[in-house]
Parts: C-alpha cells; sequence; structure tokens
C-alpha cells in the first residue's frame, strides 16, 4: 500500500494579507523536501501569484469569496491548486510582458510569473462559477538532493 | 516592511527591509520614492540587500518608480541584489532595461 503524500488545504477570505497565511503554509511544506532554495523560492512566488489573481480578478477583492490552496508534495512532482469564486478568465487573451513595448509596464506579470516559475499550469472552470488552477513542479534531482526528509 | 533612507554623494539610498509583495511592500516602496522625489531628491537608489523577494506587484512598483524618477529627469538605480530577486529580475527582462549594480559604491560612483 502506497503511504500518502504529505498535503495541506487552506481556504481564505479574499483579502491580499491572506496570501502571508498560504506563504506560511507552502514554506512548510516545501521545507519537508530538499529542495535547492531557489526552486523553493520560484514555487512560492508561483502560489503568491495564483492566490494574488485569485483575489483581484477572481473574486474581485470581495473578502466573502473564499479562495482555496491545497498543495500535495508527490515523489516526483509539487501540486498546487488554487480555487477561487469568481467569473472567470481566459489567460491566453494576457499580453507578452516580454515585448518591448511592455517591459515597462507595472502590471500584467503575474500569470506571466506563473507558467515561468512552475512547469505545467491547467485552467478549469466550474459551471456555476469558479475557477481553479493547477500547477505543477517537477522535482528532479537537481532540485531535490533526497526527496523527502525522513522524519526524525 | 521597513524603508530607511540615507543622502550619499548627492544621492538618496532607500533600504527596504523585508519582501517587496503585494499589499504592503509595493505601497511602501512606491511612498518612498515619492517622498524621496518630493523632498527634491532626483538621484535614487535602492539598495535591495535586505529584501528577501519580490513578486509581480513589487517588480510592478519598481518600474513604476523607475519611469516617474526618469519622468522628473532624474536617475533610479537598484544595487546588492540577492540571488532570489536577481532571479525574477532576469525572469522578466528588466535586468536589461534597469540599472542594477553588484555594490553601493559601485552604484553611486556611477550617477
Amino acid at each position: 500500500m502506497t503511504a500518502p503524500r504529505p498535503q495541506f488545504r487552506v481556504a481564505i477570505g479574499s483579502r491580499f494579507e491572506n496570501i502571508e497565511l498560504v506563504q506560511i503554509a507552502i514554506e512548510a511544506s516545501l521545507d519537508l523536501l530538499t529542495l535547492d532554495e531557489a526552486t523553493s523560492h520560484r514555487i512560492g512566488l508561483a502560489v503568491r501569484e495564483a492566490v494574488a489573481n485569485a483575489i483581484r480578478h477572481g473574486n474581485d477583492g470581495d473578502p466573502d469569496k473564499r479562495v482555496e490552496v491545497e498543495c500535495v508534495l508527490e515523489t516526483d512532482q509539487v501540486v498546487v491548486k488554487v480555487e477561487d469564486q469568481g467569473r472567470g478568465f481566459d489567460p491566453r487573451d494576457l499580453p507578452d510582458p516580454l515585448q518591448p513595448d511592455n517591459l515597462l509596464k507595472t502590471s500584467g506579470r503575474g500569470i506571466f510569473f506563473m507558467s515561468q516559475f512552475m512547469d505545467e499550469i491547467d485552467y478549469s472552470f466550474r459551471p456555476e462559477g469558479g475557477t481553479i488552477v493547477t500547477m505543477r513542479k517537477t522535482i528532479t534531482p537537481s532540485s531535490s538532493a533526497a526527496g523527502l526528509k525522513e522524519e526524525e | 516592511m521597513e524603508i530607511t533612507a540615507q543622502h550619499n554623494q548627492g544621492v538618496t539610498v532607500l533600504y527596504p527591509k523585508g519582501r517587496i509583495t503585494i499589499g504592503k511592500g509595493d505601497v511602501a516602496l512606491r511612498e518612498a520614492v515619492l517622498g524621496a522625489l518630493d523632498a527634491g531628491g532626483t538621484k535614487i537608489l535602492i539598495n535591495l540587500k535586505g529584501v528577501s523577494t519580490i513578486d509581480s506587484s513589487g517588480i510592478g512598483e519598481t518600474v513604476s518608480a523607475f519611469t516617474t524618477v526618469k519622468k522628473r529627469g532624474g536617475d533610479l538605480k537598484l544595487c546588492e541584489l540577492s540571488s532570489k530577486v536577481m532571479d525574477v529580475l532576469q525572469v522578466t527582462q528588466l535586468i536589461t532595461v534597469l540599472d542594477v549594480f553588484d555594490s553601493e559604491q559601485e552604484a553611486l560612483d556611477s550617477f
């Protein structure tokens, strides 16, 4: 029988300060792995961006609407799901922030961060409203020296 | 996010400490840069040695600060970036348009 993988699930009200709660949870989870600092930082940033997008664009900043975050540490990958209760959007509509005309724009990099810092991103939309963003990051021998740390 | 300021060689040097992220750090950075401009400073250096991370909002505020200072005829430069902050500037390719220096002295001498 396969042992259950470490995971957490947290629900927050749509306030930017609550991103810090998610950050604490994701950092504690990633600390169970022997990830190098750069990989861990990139995953943490991608999750922050996904939650910020869910708050701002998904839930329109309505503090009564929730954002749910689930993180699962698999043997060879980290999987993070971020769900909001909003109207959804098409990520393909977003301009490329690396185009010369966009380089000095002050916004529009959140989705870009997610796509740069994670290996795979899927969007799904509930018919009744709500976007589910699923992000995966493969853990390679270079990013994880020995997989999950042994419990002390 | 705490930001202190010093004046050195005619340059206002800002020292943010903590995270430049959505909600707090990004706003603090904006206020510090606007405060320096309002005080008459047109040469502004942000020493990022105390900054552990920066998100897309923090990047947006940094770009906004850069363009605002330029529009007022000044210069805004960055120095002493951690590897994490440097990673973000490289991914966004802002490293190609912002003035970034390894050391504070090197940055001061460039104004």
